[in-house]
């Protein structure tokens, strides 16, 4: 199987017919595709995703069916590195016989269901939840930039960010934030988070060091290196999983700006 | 003989004097040479007439109240302690207790024993009817637990309205051991004491609630997680755990049964969100109080990742009532799927606030005018709001809805753990509105972003639509953030923060084009065009 066009739709477990070797197909996936979240070995299940019946063992998230079924769900805090979480709201599905517009990272697929990964409405919520986001990124960074969070921002067609007049424009925000220039290899831009979480878990779930957290709560969560220190100063190895797992390029490696790292200073989106 | 005279020691009723009444009794029935003993007792959770004091003759309970320290005297002059005074032969006489009536007109199955006995003391406990429901149990076994608390049709008393004993079922057939008990009593919604009150008031009936819910579904350990907020409740939990443990009414061989449980108390740290159920538990688990996505159900994945009945403190204090009395007679009580009574909390400006136990199916409007008197400030009714700081605010004229889950959601409101809050018409809508908005950015636990940013975005947008900035556009971006709230968020505090902050908007909005009233204060702003 190719390893770089990953989905030929709805195809990656329909030849299967035993349950592992749905499975052994899905990790030859894995190189070219964020599958959004870990492959499980299990019995095949088989689901209709935007009307392609598609196949995927048990266990597997309905965003990783999707996936498979090469249906581009957006997301932000998921990836298939890092077990599910459900906090960035984007990758929101309809799911036909149930309420509301449940998290395809969370959710676990069924024998059976279909699955709608599209359509006005889910349209109109994802735009609204990524308004949210824009409401505290930093404007300047938004045209030309290469994170999966641009990548978002493209799926959901908002590239060109927030209107002048748009009224979330002028609320509070962290883009005074302070950046960490701690650590030797890296560097944390707070103005870029969008508190995700895929730093933290991470540290937790890849490198075992569990460093980082989240402090505060609400409006006021950060990303916290120990209990509040410099990444330099706190438990930090600096073994760089946070920095590959961010997807806005909050965390990111100092090498790439060889002059030293300078924030536009735009204020707000 | 020795005139037992009985003295709240409900957190309400400390607040305003109750522990100087005691001291006062004690010391005048001294003075006198009288043998008199002071008994503390819970609430009745008739708040206006608290410290409700009650003078025990001939086995009936005679009240005098609302008492202070100073009114003691005239008590004893009049003779409070060795005759029964009527009503008119002091100020404070009430009669009867248990002919009030506020008191006489509820239903108390959950509340029987309370204001009757001392939380303290198991004996007194037994006496009235303690510890039958777990017998029941023992005599029949588990099955027959979760079979008799799916017939009473006991819905979650903490808000969500699951079934009980679906939710027991699911536990009792989950493989993995062990298995735990999880009372929730992090009562955080503005209004409501229920949970606090049984705890204050009877704590052993929880303590039963919690044994029998784990000799049901085969659970070992169980844990109190109570709002540090709650200091009376967290002494009087644990010092009821310790009697009945001590008593062999929980620890390795239950009341001689051979089934093991003991119990402990875990305070929270001042969240809100630790009130949502997979927060709770990974605050007990000592990690940050964070909403967990689901699936998996705690009923199979709970805490420390084992299968877990979470419930509210009132959930589990019904099902003693329910195995001693029966499913059957559970369900005899309420309307369509709203089953036997419901602890309704009143509150706000109203005139008799304080605990109402009545069966589902009363309206609303008899609960705040029959039982609560109506407003305090005796101006008209303005907004009540129903079911929490989550919940919607109805106007006056939806007060005829009856308590019944199915029928408050339909008229798009939400029960929740039966919080009733009144205000009167000089209530400031629009701000009622940015407070619903408020809590939810205060209490949000950070974890999904509609909530995390959306509350606060919510804020500033009521904030310019009350300021008259750009209203229409403030107004119509607002909706937009309160679907992608409703729709969008990980758990029902975001999902929930919009039916207050619409309802109280409408309400708002009702009133300026009615020029009813313009005392919001922004009357004359709010509605200014972009």
């Amino acid at each position: 199987m190719s390893t770089t066009n990953p989905a030929p739709a709805g195809t990656a477990g329909t030849a299967g017919t035993a349950g592992k070797q749905v499975w052994t197909e899905l990790r030859g996936l894995r190189e070219g595709v964020d599958l959004g979240t870990p492959p499980r070995d299990g019995e095949p299940v088989t689901l209709t995703i935007d009307g392609v019946e598609t196949t995927v063992p048990a266990g597997s998230s309905v965003l990783l069916a999707a996936t498979v079924a090469g249906a581009t769900v957006p997301k932000l805090c998921a990836t298939d590195t890092l077990e599910c979480f459900g906090s960035c709201r984007v990758c929101l599905v309809e799911i036909e016989g149930r309420r509301g517009y449940p998290a395809s990272c969370t959710t676990p697929v069924e024998s059976g269901m279909t699955v709608r990964t599209g359509g006005e409405r889910l349209t109109a919520l994802r735009r609204g939840v990524v308004e949210l986001y824009l409401s505290d990124y930093p404007a300047s960074d938004i045209e030309g930039g290469w994170s999966e969070f641009h990548t978002t921002l493209e799926q959901v067609g908002l590239t060109d960010g927030l209107p002048a007049d748009h009224p979330y424009r002028g609320g509070d925000h962290h883009q005074h934030l302070a950046v960490d220039e701690s650590n030797p290899y890296f560097l944390f831009d707070p103005a870029k988070c969008i508190v995700c979480s895929r730093c933290v878990r991470a540290c937790q779930e890849i490198q075992g060091t569990f460093a980082l957290t989240i402090s505060g709560r609400g409006f006021g969560s950060k990303v916290a290196a120990s209990q509040d220190e410099s990444f330099l100063a706190s438990e930090c190895v600096s073994c760089g999983a946070c920095v590959q797992a961010c997807p806005s390029d909050a965390l990111i490696e100092k090498s790439l700006f060889p002059g030293g790292y300078h924030r536009a200073d735009s204020g707000q989106a | 003989m020795t005139v037992r005279i009985c003295v709240p020691c409900d957190a309400i009723a400390l607040s305003i004097g109750a522990d100087d009444v005691a001291v006062a009794i004690t010391a005048e029935a001294a003075t006198r040479g009288l043998d008199v003993s002071v008994v503390r007792t819970g609430s009745r959770g008739l708040f206006h007439l608290d410290p409700l004091v009650e003078v025990e003759l001939d086995g009936v309970r005679h009240g005098y109240g609302p008492l202070g320290a100073d009114d003691v005297t005239s008590l004893f002059d009049a003779g409070f302690a060795t005759t029964a005074l009527a009503p008119g032969a002091h100020p404070l006489a009430l009669g009867p207790v248990e002919a009030i009536a506020e008191l006489s007109g509820q239903t108390r199955l959950t509340f029987e024993r309370h204001g009757v006995v001392d939380p303290r003391s198991l004996d007194d406990y037994l006496a009235h009817g303690g510890y039958e429901g777990l017998r029941a149990a023992l005599a029949h076994g588990p099955e027959h637990v979760v079979t008799e608390v799916t017939t009473s049709g006991l819905r979650g008393r903490g808000g969500a309205a699951f079934p009980t004993g679906i939710k027991w079922r699911t536990v009792a057939e989950a493989p993995a051991t062990p298995k735990y008990v999880v009372a929730n009593a992090d009562e955080g919604d503005s209004g409501t004491f229920a949970d606090r009150m049984v705890m204050e008031g009877d704590p052993f009936c929880l303590i039963e609630g919690m044994t029998i819910a784990a000799f049901g579904v085969g659970a070992t350990h169980g844990v109190v997680f109570i709002r540090s907020e709650y200091p009376q409740a967290i002494a009087t939990m644990t010092a009821a755990i310790d009697t009945a443990r001590a008593a062999g009414w929980l620890g390795a061989d239950v009341a001689g049964s051979g089934h093991s449980f003991d119990l402990e108390v875990r305070m929270g740290a001042g969240a809100y969100i630790c009130g949502e159920e997979t927060s709770m538990l990974e605050c007990i688990e000592g990690k940050r109080g964070q909403v967990r996505a689901k699936p998996p159900l705690p009923a199979i994945e709970g805490l420390y990742g084992k299968p877990t009945v979470v419930n509210n403190v009132v959930t589990l204090a019904s099902v003693p009532w329910i195995l001693a009395h029966g499913g059957a007679a559970y369900a005899g009580h309420g309307v369509g799927r709203s089953m036997g009574t419901l602890p309704v909390q009143l509150a706000g400006n109203i005139a008799r606030g304080g605990l109402v136990e009545v069966p589902f199916g009363v309206s609303l409007r008899d609960l705040v005018e029959r039982f609560g008197g109506g407003t305090r400030s005796g101006r008209p009714i303005g907004a009540v709001q129903i079911g929490g700081p989550l919940g919607a605010y109805f106007d006056d004229d939806q007060l005829d809805t009856v308590l019944d889950y199915e029928a408050i959601t339909a008229a798009g409101g939400l029960l929740g753990h039966g919080g009733i809050v009144v205000f009167d018409d000089t209530v400031d809508l629009a701000a009622q509105a940015r407070f619903a908005m408020s809590f939810c950015a205060a209490e949000s636990c950070g974890k999904c972003t509609p909530c995390r940013v959306g509350s606060t975005r919510g804020v500033e947008l009521i904030d310019r639509i009350t300021a008259g900035d750009r209203s229409a556009r403030m107004r119509e971006q607002l909706d937009e953030l309160c679907d992608v709230l409703e729709h969008g968020s990980l758990c029902a505090l975001g999902g929930l923060t919009p039916y207050p902050v619409r309802s109280a908007l409408q309400l708002w909005d009702r009133r300026r084009a009615s020029g009813t009233r313009s005392t919001d204060g922004h009357g004359s702003h709010g509605g200014a065009p972009a």
